[in-house]
């Protein structure tokens, strides 16, 4: 479960050229327009510096999306009867969240990066313009318009596993160990919604760590905690920004100066802060821009209404047709020559 | 030479080599068996790192590449009016069959939902954003239209004339198809990867993907033909077909002199040698692909080792590998998961289903050749002597 510094870093000049390459002039001009986030988008804003590392919200997320992980190894199985402590090691085909932890040298003081330790949660991050969506063949992965939610459809998946290959942040995983498995994500426990209620992890959470709400709201928070003088009081809100539950009081912490995912990859629903830099915890440096609108630009461009392709084919055809009867003749003189 | 086609006779089915292979079918099958009871992850490394593997890589991107050297045969004979290759045709044609089939069975195997891959032939379910959507249908119309193009072969041998003379008065339409079509989906083999970003080695992300798979692809078609006339003549001692191929090698030389010149341009221009330049296996990777790129294009366009039947069969044999481990270094080697801590390499039943699916292809194309009419210098060297 521990991070550790990402391997591709280490080639030099990788990251940025990476960023260059896609967002080149010409490349700019092919690609469509970003996409906007849903006005009433839904979201959830995680501050690192708020976990506590209980993982309730990893047990609580399981019970409301009918979890059941493999059993505990035989030690630990007395008393861990219920199962309530086993933890997978990431998000796989059927894990939808996970905390993580950052380990730095010994370890000693929270949030800090040398010497220190400092705790993630991961799972989907409702990006604006998705990736999963984007590519998906079947339309399995489905953007609701409104809250801007993506939610999985199983009954349609192929489980070609693109949308595991191409999201940013490896978060779709296929159940592998099933004869009918399917592809598993968190869709921020939509089915709750629909009762009312609000994501389980964030309902558990006893920090305000995990924090639901609208998209415009968290981000105002967030900003307003990344404004505040550090070691002041700020009241945390738990659970629902919008609810009125006790609020948790507690000093701000000294932050590094963003949120992740304000702009990440055009923007994504669910959003960071942290006081360590957000590649220890594994969200990786992106550009602004989402990779697939170059790929749906170019697509739209060679595929629209078939057009290119059809004209294509009467070049072909007109080639074909001028040049067969000659390539049949010779054949037939060939052949004629032998018998 | 150069005899109207004949099936191939006098050569025994029950070959040692022909048992081997067999073998390795019925292994595969095997695997494969446990693969539908107990769910991909018992027979694959497959992990949540590691969406995709050797089916998708092999199987799929490189299986269906193999399959284009009837596209590329086509392209050159009927579009360029090269009519003198038109011996090579059939053969490739065959190929061209096998490679795709076989790449459509490998899709439906690594499918994960594999009893609804009928969705993706329902319109309501298809989303036009998807790269993916444009190759699988792609794909499996081309299958389609494989078939048709193999058919006069099939009537021929059973003296369907009426058949084989309605066909080839619509042949000119199917052949035209058949170029676009693998022009279309190849490329977007390419495309695929555009989405994947800073998972993806800047040395392989860029904007020329589509252009670098699609124009690889048909150097590979000549390559395979090359590489299929010179083993099926020397296995079975026909007349030797080389006068054809050297001169097929100078096309070949100048698509892989184009394709080194855009990859190191576009390299170049966008500084992305990095990852080329510190000690990974990436980068030996990196190096050993243009290295036997490199090798080919120098051998197919240097006069002296074109006219010598081995060292255009070297250099047919290196470019073909070269194409093979692009496209593994690309969905693979170049690709980093977004998460730490996984590692792929194929497990031992995969390795041997894909060596299966391989070994039925070879079988397969044995028997066809044997069945029908298909190569175009049933003579016997001896014979000629
Ligand atoms: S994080 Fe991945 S799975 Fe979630 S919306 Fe973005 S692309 Fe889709
Ligand atoms: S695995 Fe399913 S949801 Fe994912 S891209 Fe393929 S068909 Fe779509
Ligand atoms: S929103 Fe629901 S599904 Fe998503 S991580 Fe939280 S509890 Fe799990």
């Amino acid at each position: 479960m521990t991070l550790s510094r990402r391997q591709f870093l280490t080639g030099a000049g990788a990251g940025a050229a990476t960023a260059a390459c896609l967002v080149s002039a010409p490349a700019q001009a092919i690609s469509r327009e970003p996409k906007q986030m849903p006005e009433g988008a839904l979201g959830m804003l995680f501050d690192s510096t708020l976990c506590i590392g209980c993982q309730a919200c990893v047990s609580a997320c399981r019970a409301a999306n009918g979890v059941e992980l493999g059993a505990v190894p035989a030690p630990l199985a007395d008393w861990n009867a219920a199962n309530t402590w086993a933890v997978a090691d990431d998000l796989d085909g059927v894990t939808l969240n996970v905390i993580k932890v950052y380990r730095n040298g010994d370890a000693s003081v929270k949030d800090r990066e040398t010497n220190g330790f400092a705790f993630i949660k991961r799972n989907c991050l409702h990006c604006v313009d998705a990736s999963c969506v984007s590519v998906c063949p079947v339309s399995a992965m489905i953007k609701d318009p409104v809250t801007g939610i993506v939610t999985h459809d199983a009954s349609a998946c192929l489980g070609c596993r693109y949308c595991s290959y191409g999201c940013p942040f490896g978060v779709p995983q296929f159940d592998l160990n099933n004869t009918f498995g399917q592809i598993n994500k968190c869709e921020m426990c939509a089915h709750l919604q629909a009762q009312g209620g609000i994501p389980a992890c964030c309902d558990v959470c006893p920090t305000g760590a995990s924090l639901f709400g609208p998209v415009a709201l968290l981000q105002a928070e967030a900003e307003a905690r990344l404004a505040a003088e550090p070691g002041s009081l700020h009241q945390f809100p738990r659970g629902d920004i919008r609810a009125d539950r006790p609020l948790h009081e507690a000093p701000i912490p000294i932050y590094q100066k963003h949120v992740y995912g304000e702009t990440e990859v055009g923007g994504t629903q669910v959003r960071y802060l942290s006081a360590v830099p957000f590649e220890k915890l594994g969200l990786p440096q992106l550009g602004p821009d989402a990779p697939v609108r170059f790929v749906e630009g170019l697509q739209h461009k060679l595929y629209n209404y078939l057009l290119a392709p059809a004209l294509a084919l009467f070049g072909l055809a007109w080639a074909v047709r001028r040049n067969k009867p000659g390539i049949d003749a010779q054949d037939q003189a060939r052949h004629g020559k032998e018998n | 030479m150069s005899g109207h086609p004949e099936r191939l006779r006098g050569v025994s089915l029950f070959t040692p080599f022909s048992m081997v292979l067999g073998l390795l079918v019925l292994i595969a099958g095997v695997f494969l068996l446990k693969r539908f009871v107990y769910g991909l992850g018992d027979v694959s490394n497959l992990s949540p790192g590691y969406p995709w593997g050797l089916w998708v890589t092999w199987d799929l991107i490189i299986g269906s590449s193999l399959g284009c050297g009837g596209f590329a045969m086509a392209m050159l004979i009927y579009v360029f009016n090269k009519g003198h290759y038109h011996p090579l045709m059939r053969p490739a044609l065959v190929s061209s069959l096998f490679g795709y089939v076989l790449a459509g069975s490998a899709a439906v195997i690594d499918m994960g939902r594999w009893w609804q891959f009928y969705n993706l032939l329902l319109p309501w379910h298809w989303n036009f954003s998807s790269v993916m959507l444009e190759t699988g249908l792609c794909v499996s119309a081309y299958t389609m239209l494989l078939f048709v193009e193999n058919s006069p072969m099939v009537l021929e041998r059973f003296g369907l004339e009426k058949w084989r003379q309605r066909i080839a008065s619509v042949m000119w339409l199917i052949i035209s198809i058949g170029i676009l079509l693998p022009f279309m989906h190849q490329s977007s083999l390419g495309s695929i990867l555009l989405v994947v970003g800073h998972k993806l080695s800047p040395l392989y992300l860029t904007p020329w993907l589509p252009l670098l798979f699609v124009s690889s692809v048909l150097a590979m078609g000549y390559a395979l033909v090359v590489f299929e006339a010179t083993v099926v003549t020397r296995s079975f001692r026909l007349a030797s077909e080389h006068h054809m191929l050297s001169r097929l090698s100078t096309v070949i030389g100048w698509i892989l002199a184009a394709w080194l010149l855009l990859r190191w341009a576009d390299l170049l221009w966008r500084d992305a040698l990095g990852d080329a330049l510190v000690m990974t296996p990436l980068a030996a990777s990196f190096w050993f692909e243009n290295a036997l790129a490199l090798f080919a294009a120098i051998a197919f366009l240097s006069p002296a080792a074109r006219r010598d039947e081995v060292w255009t069969f070297l250099a047919a044999v290196a470019l073909l590998l070269f194409a093979i481990v692009y496209r593994f270094n690309a969905y693979l080697v170049a690709y980093t998961p977004a998460v730490d801590g996984y590692q792929y390499f194929p497990s031992v039943q995969e390795i041997l289903v894909t060596l299966g699916m391989i070994a039925f292809e070879i079988l397969a194309y044995v028997v066809v050749i044997k069945l029908f009419p298909v190569l175009h210098s049933p003579v016997r060297q001896a014979a000629h002597a």
